[in-house]
């Protein structure tokens, strides 16, 4: 089970970097939703709302990490550091954009930017982190135990 | 009927009470921070006669806000991408565009063996969860407190998600204006979307909206919302009339009351590219509204699940040993 819930962590990555890039109508714009089997991607409610349940789906594999990390007492490695505070600013600024986004809740526009801009901002961020952890070798989240 | 006008008048002003005691509109007032409940319009169409005064007001009033276009404009990348360019059609009136935010349709219809010529003001219904809001990636378009559903003309980068979400298109494009022109201006944005803003500098000085202000005929009615539902619901009756707006997309602050069913009138009115329908629309923003559900159910989930593994790892001796 572990195993395979590992191996969902980097493809549900994936797909939460290609729907949150689809929140701006560029795959349409750059052909890339002509692509045979990628017009959804110029679709904004389908893309709203794969990126809501992969969302859903990576939020139930963080909790579950971070519940066996507790109680292993796992050392998160220095780019495992940067990528679990990038990944939590974009958990915190996320829901806030959902609950945003319910009926008979409104937030002021300097807030409504504040969440949008950061979340944009810190979805780059970690994406150029999580490359360059990938290029130099330093993939690993927690250190190896002896 | 004619005393609820008034009093939805005066309810009007106490709601924006807030706004009218300000000397000077103050950026929060502007926001609509000060209403203590949303406001919504009602239009009764019986009353309507086409006569155009409130698209009169309507551009003479916000003309300080329409787009400040820079030319040449730049062409855009691919040029799949097209140019919208309205500033040289500004008197166009007979359609939604970025410098006419209201327009009237008209629609000639027989029910119940009465012939009726109908008048339709259409514009913004200022969704109760509007989509156009919700997926703007860019945080320009939002909900005010006042119920006003806005687009920041200053902020907007013009990639148009706003009309294409909106059930009925509503927003509309002026390209060679905006931010998008100190950014990448031939590869990312387009321009500026523009749209009724339900006159929200007015309102939070105290006035009513243009439209509403110029109409001779009393069409329009604005006030708290539970107090326009019940006007509504009121007129309908009176009228043996039909609704259209209220659970239209989940909810507008925007209701229209007709002799006519709205199917009927929908199958007679002009649609098209700036010319909105009166179709039923289901709520846009249903999916949403579910996944939240499971977005506020997936992290007591995954928390469980890993317990019940360490529990289940414990157990079996695989830890702590």
């Amino acid at each position: 089970m572990t195993n395979l819930l590992l191996k969902l962590w980097t493809p549900v990555l994936v797909l939460l970097g290609i729907t949150g890039m689809g929140q701006m109508p560029i795959f349409k714009r750059y052909y890339v939703a002509d692509i045979p089997g990628l017009g959804w991607l110029g679709e904004p409610y389908i893309v709203h709302w794969i990126h809501y349940a992969a969302a859903a789906l990576f939020i139930f594999l963080a909790a579950w990490f971070i519940t066996i990390w507790i109680t292993e007492r796992g050392k998160v490695t220095s780019t495992g550091w940067i990528r679990i505070t990038l990944l939590a600013l974009l958990i915190v600024t996320g829901y806030v954009r959902v609950i945003k986004n319910l009926p008979d809740v409104h937030f002021s526009p300097p807030v409504i930017m504040l969440i949008d801009w950061t979340h944009l901002f810190f979805a780059f961020l970690f994406g150029v982190v999580a490359l360059w952890s990938l290029l130099t070798g330093k993939r690993p989240y927690l250190r190896v135990r002896e | 009927m004619k005393k609820i006008p008034s009093i939805s008048r005066r309810s009007f002003f106490k709601t924006a009470g807030v706004a009218i005691c300000a000397s000077a509109v103050s950026s929060r007032d502007a926001q609509g921070s000060g209403f203590s409940e949303e406001l919504m319009t009602v239009l009764d169409i019986s009353k309507c006669i086409g006569c155009g005064e409130c698209v009169a007001a309507c551009k003479e009033t916000n003309a300080h806000k329409f787009p400040k276009v820079k030319k040449p404009i730049p062409k855009m990348f691919p040029p799949r991408v097209k140019v919208e360019d309205w500033s040289d059609k500004k008197d166009i009136d007979d359609r939604l565009t970025p410098y006419n935010w209201l327009y009237i349709q008209s629609a000639e219809v027989e029910h119940r063996g009465k012939e009726y010529e109908l008048h339709i003001p259409r514009r913004c219904l200022h969704c109760i969860n509007p989509p156009c809001a919700n997926l703007c990636p860019w945080g320009a378009a939002r909900k005010e407190h006042s119920g006003t559903v806005r687009i920041d003309e200053d902020i907007c980068l013009g990639g148009a998600k706003c009309r294409t979400v909106c059930p009925w298109h509503i927003p509309q494009r002026q390209s060679g204006a905006g931010l998008y022109l100190d950014l990448l201006p031939r590869f990312a944005g387009n321009g500026t979307m523009l749209k009724c803003d339900r006159c929200y500098d007015k309102v939070a000085e105290g006035s009513l909206p243009a439209c509403i202000d110029a109409c001779p005929e009393g069409v329009q009615t604005i006030g708290p919302r539970s107090e326009m539902i019940r006007y509504a619901k009121g007129l309908a009756l009176e009228m043996d009339g039909y609704l259209y707006g209220l659970n239209e997309n989940g909810g507008t602050n925007t209701v229209y009351v007709s002799p006519v069913p709205f199917e009927a009138l929908d199958l007679v009115v002009e649609k098209g590219k700036g010319k909105p329908h009166l179709a039923a629309v289901e709520n846009s923003m249903a999916n949403e509204e579910t996944l939240t559900s499971a977005l506020i159910a997936a992290p007591l989930a995954g928390f469980a699940a890993g317990v019940i593994k360490v529990v289940s790892d414990i157990r079996k001796g695989k830890r702590y040993d």
